[in-house]
C-alpha cells in the first residue's frame, strides 16, 4: 500500500494519477516507476531531498517533459492541461518589472488571449474576490516586484488559481520564506483548497510546516516513491525500504525528523539537507 | 508670447514640404519604436535589439549600392539577423548574448564592406553618414507608404500579442503553464522589433537607432505600475523627443557654425536621454524605492 505499486483501490474520480512514471535523462535516472494518485480537493506533499527528482515530476505533470516509459491521466472529462494551476520554483520578479499584483492575478484568468485587457467590471470583480481569498488585497495595488517573499508567493497562488483549475501544483513555494510566512502561505493554500475542492501537490524538501494540513505524502528518495499517509509512509521501515539503507523517523514535539543515515546514499544531496551527514525533513 | 513662440519655432518650419515629412515619418517611427521597444526593455532584450539596428547598417549600405531607398536594405537585414539569432539561440537566457554577439560581429563585417564600396562609388562620404546617423530632412516622399505598412505590422503584432507577450516576458514559466506557445511569441516579438530598429535606422540612422526604440520604454517603466500605462507614456516620451528634436535641428542652421545645421539624430538622442533620466529621478519618488 505504500510502495507506490498499488493503485487499483483508488477512487474512481481521481483528479490525477501518475501510473509507473519513469524518467531518465542521459542514461541516469531520475524518476523509477513512480505511481500515486490524487483525490477531488485533497491536499498532497511531495516531499524529498533536493536532486531527489521533484522538479521533474512536476514538468511531467504539466506536459513539458515526456516521461521514458508510464503515463499520467489527469482525470474528469475535457480536462486539459489548461485545468492545472502551477507555481514555478525560486520564483522572483524583477524589482523593474512595472507590474501591479492585481495586474499578474488578471493575466492568470485571460492571458492567454489577444489583445489588452478591456476594462471589464466582472474582470475587476473575480480579480478583487482571488485577491481577497489568498489575503493580497493590502498589497495588490504595488509593484510585485517590491513585494516580500512571501507576499509574492500569494500573488502566484492567486495568479494560478483564478482560471479555477482542478489541480495546482506547487514547486517548493516555502523554500524561501521564513517560517511566519510559511506557515501562512500554507494556512491560505489548505483553505482555498476546501472551499474550492481543488486539488493541491506542493513539492517541499522541509514537510513540518504542511504536517497540519496534508492529506497524503508522495516520498520521493532516489527517484522512488511511497505514497500514502503521512503515518502510513514517514516509518522507519517504509523510507529505508525507499533509500535503500537505514533510516530513523523521530516525532518530536509534534514534528517529524528523518535521519537518512551517511555515506551509502545514491543522493550526495540528501546529505546536504542537513548538518554532519543527517538529513532532517 | 508670439515672440517666444516665434524664436523658437522658425518661420517657414511647418510650410517646408521636407520638414512636414520629417514629422510624419519621425512620428509614425516614434510611435512604433516605444510601444515594442517597453517590451525589448522588460524581456532583457536591448542588446539584441541594439544588434539588430548596428547591423541594419550593412543593408543600408548594400540598398544604396544598388540604387535602393536604405530602408529595404534596414528591414531585409534586420528580419534576416533576427532569424539568424532565433537559430543560434535567442530563446535561452544564456544563449542570448551570444547568438547576437556572434550575427553581430558578421554584420557588422559586411556593413564596414559595403560602407567603403558606397564610397567609392558615390565619390562621397554622404551615404555612410546617411545610413549609420541618418538624415530625416532628406527622406525621399516616395518611402512614406512602406513606413506606414511597415509600422503598422508591427504595431499590430505587439498589440495582438499585449497579453501572451507580456505574461511570457514576466515569466516564460507562467505563461507555458497558461498554454501560451512562447517561442512562437518569441519569434513574432523579434520580427516586430526587426522592423521597428529599421525604421528607427531610417530616420536617426543604424548606429543611433536603439536610442529610440530603448530609450522612452526604459523611461515610461520608471514612472508607472502598469504596462498598458507604461506603452502610451513610451509613445508620448518617443514622438516628444523626435518632434522636438527635427524643431531644434531646424532651428540650429541659424547657431554656429552658421548654416550649416546639427543633426537632428542627436537632439533626439540627447532628448531621450534627458527624459530617462529625468524618469528615473522622477519615478524613484512616484512609484516608490
Amino acid at each position: 500500500m505504500t510502495d507506490g505499486t498499488l493503485t487499483a483501490a483508488e477512487p474512481r474520480e481521481a483528479t490525477l494519477s501518475a501510473e509507473a512514471v519513469t524518467v531518465r535523462l542521459g542514461g541516469r535516472s531520475i524518476l523509477d516507476e513512480v505511481s500515486f494518485t490524487i483525490g477531488r480537493g485533497e491536499f498532497t506533499g511531495l516531499i524529498g531531498a533536493n536532486g531527489a527528482g521533484k522538479t521533474t515530476l512536476l514538468r511531467v505533470i504539466l506536459g513539458l517533459q515526456a516521461p521514458t516509459a508510464g503515463r499520467i491521466r489527469l482525470g474528469g472529462p475535457g480536462h486539459a492541461r489548461g485545468g492545472i494551476g502551477y507555481v514555478p520554483q525560486k520564483f522572483l520578479l524583477e524589482q523593474d518589472m512595472p507590474l501591479r499584483g492585481r495586474d499578474l492575478v488578471g493575466l492568470g484568468l485571460d492571458g492567454h488571449r489577444l489583445g489588452f485587457a478591456l476594462p471589464s467590471r466582472r474582470r475587476a470583480a473575480l480579480v478583487e474576490e482571488m485577491l481577497e481569498a489568498v489575503g493580497a488585497g493590502r498589497f495588490a495595488d504595488a509593484r510585485v516586484g517590491r513585494l516580500s517573499g512571501g507576499e509574492q508567493q500569494r500573488i502566484l497562488i492567486a495568479h494560478a488559481l483564478i482560471s479555477r483549475p482542478r489541480l495546482l501544483l506547487l514547486d517548493e513555494p516555502l523554500a524561501n520564506l521564513d517560517l511566519p510566512s510559511a506557515q501562512e502561505v500554507v494556512r491560505v493554500l489548505s483553505r482555498v483548497s476546501r472551499e474550492q475542492q481543488i486539488a493541491i501537490l506542493i513539492s517541499a524538501h522541509e514537510m513540518n510546516p504542511l504536517l497540519p494540513v496534508m492529506d497524503r505524502v508522495v516520498y520521493l528518495a532516489g527517484g522512488r516513491a511511497a505514497t500514502g499517509t503521512v503515518e502510513e509512509v514517514v516509518r522507519s521501515e517504509v523510507l529505508t525500504r525507499l533509500y535503500g539503507h537505514h533510516v530513523d523517523v523521530l516525532r518530536v514535539h509534534g514534528r517529524v525528523i528523518v535521519v537518512a543515515g551517511t555515506g551509502q546514499d545514491e543522493h550526495p544531496a540528501a546529505e546536504e539537507a542537513g548538518a554532519g551527514g543527517v538529513e532532517i525533513v | 508670447m508670439a515672440g517666444v513662440l516665434h524664436t523658437l519655432v522658425e518661420p517657414g518650419f511647418f510650410s517646408d514640404s521636407a520638414v512636414q515629412l520629417a514629422l510624419v515619418v519621425g512620428g509614425v517611427v516614434a510611435l512604433v519604436a516605444a510601444a515594442v521597444g517597453v517590451f525589448t526593455v522588460l524581456r532583457g532584450q536591448a542588446f539584441a535589439g541594439d544588434a539588430l539596428g548596428h547591423m541594419g547598417a550593412a543593408g543600408g549600405s548594400s540598398a544604396y549600392l544598388i540604387g535602393l531607398a536604405p530602408l529595404w536594405g534596414f528591414v531585409a537585414v534586420a528580419l534576416a539577423a533576427a532569424g539568424l539569432m532565433e537559430m543560434v539561440g535567442i530563446q535561452r537566457a544564456r544563449g542570448r548574448d551570444l547568438a547576437t554577439g556572434i550575427v553581430l560581429g558578421a554584420g557588422l563585417g559586411l556593413a564596414a564592406l559595403f560602407l567603403y564600396l558606397d564610397t567609392t562609388h558615390s565619390g562621397t562620404a554622404g551615404a555612410t553618414g546617411t545610413i549609420l546617423v541618418g538624415s530625416i530632412f532628406t527622406l525621399d516622399p516616395a518611402i512614406l507608404p512602406a513606413a506606414l505598412a511597415l509600422g503598422a505590422i508591427a504595431l499590430i503584432i505587439v498589440i495582438a500579442l499585449f497579453r501572451p507577450l507580456l505574461l511570457s516576458s514576466i515569466s516564460p514559466e507562467l505563461a507555458v503553464a497558461r498554454g501560451i506557445p512562447v517561442r512562437a511569441v518569441g519569434i513574432l516579438y523579434l520580427i516586430a522589433m526587426a522592423v521597428a530598429v529599421a525604421l528607427c535606422a531610417v530616420t536617426i540612422g543604424a548606429i543611433l537607432s536603439t536610442a529610440l526604440l530603448i530609450g522612452p520604454g526604459a523611461a515610461a517603466l520608471a514612472l508607472t505600475n502598469r504596462p498598458g500605462r507604461a506603452v502610451a507614456l513610451a509613445g508620448v516620451i518617443g514622438l516628444a523627443a523626435t518632434w522636438l528634436g527635427v524643431l531644434l535641428a531646424y532651428d540650429s542652421y541659424y547657431w554656429p557654425p552658421l548654416h550649416h545645421g546639427w543633426p537632428v539624430s542627436f537632439f533626439v538622442v540627447a532628448l531621450v536621454l534627458i527624459a530617462y533620466l529625468g524618469a528615473r529621478a522622477g519615478g524613484r519618488r512616484r512609484v516608490g524605492g
